[in-house]
């Protein structure tokens, strides 16, 4: 497999053009109790090599706008309702369903968070992970066992010749999550998306999940977005940061910037309800009241009910991303923040 | 193999001792080499027990009036089967649970009735653990049913308000249903069911780990905000350990079913002294990016052995670095180990490992 991966020639990242390119992303849910804005208006990019993290509390977007991006919205009742979605080069968009399924797997892949229900119980893991190359590169069945024996290799699984022929419930949660991403990487895609793949492990677990996660792709070169709600795992990995809020991105920020000085007051609310150490014995900051209802999201910026600084126009009026500067003018790259009032924020 | 070893206690002797006041800072809760092995069992019409899968072995420590005591460890340690033996939800195998210095493990009738008045569960799942035909008002209210001297017939909606007044709940949502409620809104509802009959001791399982970061932080302060407010024992069991830290005044690191390690929280996260504890500590990813290239990592290799069948000797030696001979064969026990013991620094605290050593894995300083 290394050979393979030495020869393959990274044609998709270029200066100009991301790898992927996600541009006013809208994704809605029809509902019987009416539609569900779950997605309004995203944009963010991802680079070859680059770690993306998507950061929000459930019922933000993350999920469904890299479910949008992968192609496996559940429509319906999701529909996507506007935008586009540029991947090397193309929009996905506009591709056939044949076309896509070709890009699927191959080219991308997802991680899923929970393993086990997402890996078939009356299959070996084996079949399973040699399914990837039978169908999209027509191996035999022989060839396609030894290509499952080297991934599980790969990806840590000591034992893989005995236990290709096992099924997922004879593996441990931190073990089925290799083969997770194992199978994700079959076909050596260019973009990873793993969405709250340690969420279901333990801690320990966790550490070896992620650590993995990060060695495959520097080994790779892939682009890697991340969607998770744990801060922790973000600071850990990631290396820009997109804060999700009722189906937008309200920040955008490098991640040494964004845990240092927010410049939005729902990202300062979050690391600011994190317990330290150092404040040990004092009630910890909570940000009042409730994430809001898709069916009913509040008028002008989403966070209004919930945010100390909100004022009129911000019941008012939708605060678009804007570009964070230094006080003295100076560009923050990369930085951006949907307030009104980031400068106050940002600035103090 | 569960045959009651004492004689069963007399229901007067807990009944009385439920009544006792206990003094903030004395022992309200001991617990004393408690095991509870779940038989596994083959064979359909005669059922022959093959083995036991020992799911806590051994545990001992006590609750103080008045404090926290945090509970981690991984999935399958045994912490969420302790708190139900603690509740006696399960017959514990062997071993006690003193309360107020009785016996409760095999408690039954009267006596467990008033035990349960007095200790009382929060648990973790705020949907599966309401009833979703029933009101917010009936939920709360349950526990009047069965204790109706804690508040006579006509007072019950009266208290179910104030109830739900006490955990920040608008008083008027008395005959909504729980689908009505966000999640960490039914946390609080959970939490007023638990408040309802005045309890002294409060278990609660993970309460705030299926709650959004933003809302984890408002039900952390609530309980804390409660615990002074009607001087309740918490046992707070969690796998998150910086909200572990932050709640509690002591911290019990479980493993594979056995305690290995217990101190204040100052003793437990700044000097860890068991290898597990240190790779477990290390392992939380911090919120912080600085510095991240520079955090050395406890990697442990594999997973935890299977329950039924633990390793011989000290049961974290399949995944230490640090094992050698000895560790196969000596059970190590949860004390101050020889090195530091005597000695006044921090490190002293219980821990169970034959090579103990004071690491601090997360620089706090």
């Amino acid at each position: 497999m290394s050979t393979a991966v030495s020869a393959r020639a990274k044609t998709g990242d270029t200066e100009e053009a991301p790898l992927l390119q996600v541009r006013d992303l809208h994704v809605e849910f029809r509902t019987r109790d009416g539609v569900a804005k779950a997605v309004n208006g995203v944009n963010y990019s991802v680079r070859a090599g680059e770690t993306l993290a998507i950061l929000g509390e459930s019922g933000s977007g993350k999920s469904v706008s890299s479910q949008a991006v992968m192609g496996i919205l559940d429509s319906p009742p999701g529909f996507v309702t506007g935008g586009e979605i540029m991947f090397k080069g193309r929009d996905l968009l506009k591709l056939s369903n044949e076309e896509r399924r070709k890009v699927r797997g191959a080219q991308m892949a997802m991680v899923f968070q929970d393993a086990l229900s997402s890996l078939n119980p009356v299959h070996t893991v084996g079949t399973q992970l040699g399914e990837m190359y039978r169908v999209h590169k027509g191996s035999s069945r022989k060839d396609a066992k030894l290509k499952a024996i080297e991934l599980m290799e790969r990806v840590g699984i000591p034992g893989a010749k005995e236990r290709v022929n096992q099924y997922p419930h004879q593996f441990s949660g931190g073990m089925r999550q290799r083969v997770m991403i194992a199978m994700a990487l079959a076909l050596e895609p260019d973009l990873i998306i793993a969405d709250e793949p340690t969420t279901a492990l333990d801690v320990t677990v966790q550490a070896q999940v992620m650590e993995l996660l990060g060695d495959l792709q520097r080994e790779y070169n892939m682009g890697l977005i991340l969607i998770t709600h744990d801060l922790g795992v973000v600071a850990d990995v990631a290396d820009k940061i997109a804060v999700m809020y009722a189906g937008r991105i309200v920040e955008t920020a490098p991640v040494h910037e964004l845990y240092a000085r927010p410049a939005h007051p729902y990202t300062r609310g979050l690391l600011d309800s994190i317990p330290r150490l150092d404040q040990k014995g004092q009630e910890l900051y909570a940000i009042k009241g409730l994430p809001p209802n898709l069916l009913r999201i509040p008028s002008g910026c989403a966070f209004n009910p919930r945010c100390p600084m909100a004022q009129d126009i911000c019941r008012s009026e939708v605060p678009p991303l804007h570009a964070v500067t230094e006080q003295d003018g100076r560009a923050l790259p990369g930085r951006g923040s949907a307030c009104h009032f980031w400068k106050e924020t940002l600035h103090g | 193999m569960a045959s009651p070893v004492s004689s069963v206690p007399a229901e007067e002797a807990i009944e009385a001792a439920v009544e006792k006041p206990v003094e903030r800072g004395e022992p309200i809760l001991q617990v004393r080499d408690l095991e509870k092995h779940f038989p596994l069992t083959q064979g359909i019409l005669i059922k022959k027990q093959v083995g036991a899968v020992k799911a806590v072995d051994g545990v001992s420590f006590d609750l103080y009036q008045g404090e926290t005591l945090g509970i981690v460890g991984e999935s399958g340690c045994g912490k969420s089967t302790l708190a139900k033996v603690l509740m006696n939800l399960e017959r514990a195998t062997a071993g006690q649970v003193l309360y107020k210095g009785e016996d409760i493990s095999r408690a039954s009738g009267r006596a467990l009735k008033a035990i349960r008045r007095n200790i009382q569960m929060v648990f973790q799942d705020p949907y599966t653990s309401l009833n979703p035909r029933m009101t917010v008002g009936d939920i709360i209210g349950e526990p009047f049913e069965i204790h109706p001297e804690v508040a006579p017939k006509g007072d019950r909606r009266k208290a179910v308000q104030d109830l739900l007044d006490v955990v920040g709940l608008n008083p008027e949502y008395i005959n909504r249903y729980p689908h009505q409620f966000s999640g960490g809104q039914r946390q609080r509802i959970g939490i007023a069911r638990g408040l309802a009959l005045k309890p002294e001791v409060i278990i609660a399982d993970e309460p705030v780990s299926a709650l959004d970061v933003s809302v984890q932080a408002q039900v952390i302060n609530l309980l804390e905000q409660l615990q002074d407010e009607f001087n309740l024992s918490y046992m707070f069991i969690a796998h998150d350990l910086s909200i572990v830290r932050h709640i509690s005044d002591r911290v019990g690191v479980m493993y594979l079913g056995k305690m290995v390690e217990i101190g204040s929280d100052e003793e437990i996260y700044e000097h860890p002294t068991h290898p597990y504890t240190q790779a477990l500590l290390s392992a939380v990813p911090v919120p912080d990016p600085s510095g991240r290239e520079g955090r050395e990592r406890i990697l442990l290799s594999g997973d935890i052995p299977s329950p039924a069948n633990p390793p011989s000797g000290c049961r974290f030696r399949t995944r230490c670095w640090k094992a050698q001979e000895k560790c196969s064969i000596d059970v190590p026990l949860l004390a101050v180990p020889e090195v530091f013991r005597g000695q006044s620094t921090p490190a002293a605290h219980a821990s169970a490992c034959h090579f103990a050593e004071d690491v601090d894995v997360v620089g706090a300083g």
